[in-house]
């Protein structure tokens, strides 16, 4: 037996006892972000394959909401930072080996990319916005020279989106301090969560039913491939050292089975996957509306879980002798 | 590189937290916060229990994953040696540097917003001197000084007796030494 006790009083907040420095904020801006990508992503691939007929609102109108959804997820963001006067700091350097800096700069690759989406279909997805700015000197120029790029400008955003949608899994599986996060499959596993938030959404929001149809069916697939690795995340994990069995251990049994298995596998992953099936059948319409929205909470309750679990896994275990919370009222 | 390390003697350690108090008093560390601590580990079954008290800080490792995660570079080796030191004036408080940290050695400084741990005391270093942890010990357990340099006392102390690092299979390289 070992007994490891902290005999000095040391009660570090956010530290001890266990690490939990990121909350809310992380886990709603991994997922905000994850969903761009995934609204990046299908604007741009629509506009690739001239879906215009078959999805109109993914080709014209999905792409606005890209820099609406980042510009919300980059505030909780931002919300987190303990030293937020220096924000800037991101933009002064850029960190090879940090996989923030990379996000930091992405994000800055995003919104011109994104803007420039935007103004590419401005006139065919927001015809009554458009016709009331589109008499102004230069701003007709400009729509006619962004619309005249459509393509091109959707071919510039696809990696974009991709990078963006990779990264927000690569930020938290590059920690080798966090047993639960050190893996490679956590970057495709947000990505695909990601894409398949997108791809809800843009059911949800469309109204021809043409493109219903081809997001729930795109949606689907995207489900399958996230429970393939999802299921191969159990694997790496289960067949791990004592470390990764420890994080293993939380979701099989321990205390985050239940949302893992109850909310996100069954509610976000295979209820969607099952209605989505009735529907692409042509049955059970009325609860169309079901399958989006699920996939969407199983998409936030999956980075909530990483966040919150990943903190929880650590190399270090020790028992505080005091009673820590005697020293709050020092603080 | 300049390779500092410090080297403690867990048979002469009598976990008194002197070093604890001695760091607080040097740096000014808020009320509530610790950069060390003092761990005691009680291995065994009664009566066979043998117990060893470390003092515990930032392990200024050679591979620090805290300085690579750090999106801004404030996170930093100081000096081109391994002693690892946060620039406020970088630092933007994300705080991937507590989670990158396998030791759990980072603390958030309040009110500053900004984050905080052990500098080896590089103000004294700079100087010539021991960490203040170090200088203080009664039992003179704790020794600091340049592993580069083989008649060093920390050196002499690791080429003659048995130690030991926390989780060597971190692979971040500590530079804490504890003999055994």
């Amino acid at each position: 037996m070992l007994e490891q006790l902290l005999v000095s009083a040391r009660s570090n907040p956010h530290v001890d006892p266990i690490i939990s420095v990121w909350g809310w904020e992380i886990s709603v801006y991994l997922f905000l972000g994850g969903l761009t990508a995934g609204i990046m992503f299908f604007s741009a691939l629509m506009m690739i394959l001239k879906k215009d007929e078959q999805a109109p609102f993914a080709v014209n109108g999905l792409s606005l909401l890209g820099p609406v959804v980042l510009s919300m997820g980059m505030t909780t963001l931002f919300l987190d930072l303990s030293h937020p006067l220096f924000v800037w700091r991101f933009y002064t350097t850029f960190e090879p080996t940090s996989p923030m800096s990379y996000g930091a700069w992405i994000l800055v690759l995003f919104y011109p990319v994104s803007i420039l989406q935007v103004l590419s279909t401005f006139r065919s997805g927001y015809g009554l916005l458009a016709s009331l700015v589109d008499g102004f000197p230069l701003v007709g120029t400009v729509l006619d020279w962004a619309e005249r790029y459509r393509r091109a400008i959707a071919w510039l955003a696809l990696p974009i989106a991709v990078g963006l949608g990779i990264y927000t899994g690569i930020l938290l599986s590059a920690f080798s301090a966090r047993p639960f996060w050190n893996t490679g499959l956590l970057g495709p596993l947000f990505l695909v969560s990601g894409l398949s938030t997108g791809a809800a959404l843009t059911a949800l929001i469309a109204r021809r039913h043409s493109e219903r149809r081809l997001f729930t069916l795109i949606d689907a697939g995207l489900i399958v491939v996230e429970l393939i690795v999802v299921a191969l995340l159990l694997v790496n994990l289960s067949t791990g050292a004592a470390l990764q069995l420890e994080a293993a251990g939380k979701l099989l049994g321990g205390s985050y089975t239940v949302a893992f298995w109850g909310v996100f596998i069954a509610l976000g992953l295979l209820l969607p996957l099952i209605l989505e099936y009735f529907e692409i059948r042509g049955m059970a319409r009325r609860l169309a509306i079901l399958a989006p929205v699920l996939v969407l909470v199983g998409g936030y309750v999956l980075r909530v879980i990483a966040v919150d679990l990943g903190q929880e896994t650590t190399w270090t275990h020790y028992t505080s002798e005091f009673n820590t919370q005697l020293l709050d009222r020092l603080r | 590189m300049t390779h500092y390390a410090m080297v403690i003697d867990t048979k002469l350690c009598i976990g008194c937290c002197d070093c604890v108090v001695a760091c607080k008093t040097e740096n000014k560390v808020p009320v509530g916060l610790n950069r060390d601590w003092v761990v005691e580990a009680t291995q065994g079954t009664y009566p066979n229990l043998s117990t060893e008290f470390r003092s515990e800080r930032c392990n200024h490792c050679s591979n620090a994953t805290c300085v690579t995660m750090c999106p801004t570079g404030a996170s930093h080796y100081w000096n081109g040696s391994n002693i690892v030191l946060v620039d406020p004036n970088k630092c933007t408080g994300c705080k991937a540097c507590i989670a990158a940290c396998p030791y759990d050695a980072r603390l958030i400084m309040h009110p500053g917003g900004y984050i905080d741990k052990c500098t080896f005391c590089s103000h004294r270093v700079e100087k010539g001197l021991d960490p203040a942890c170090v200088s203080t010990c009664p039992t003179r357990c704790m020794h600091f000084g340049q592993l580069d340099d083989p008649s060093s006392t920390v050196s002499q102390l690791l080429k003659s007796r048995k130690y030991k690092v926390l989780n060597p299979e971190t692979g971040n390289q500590p530079n804490v030494y504890y003999l055994i």
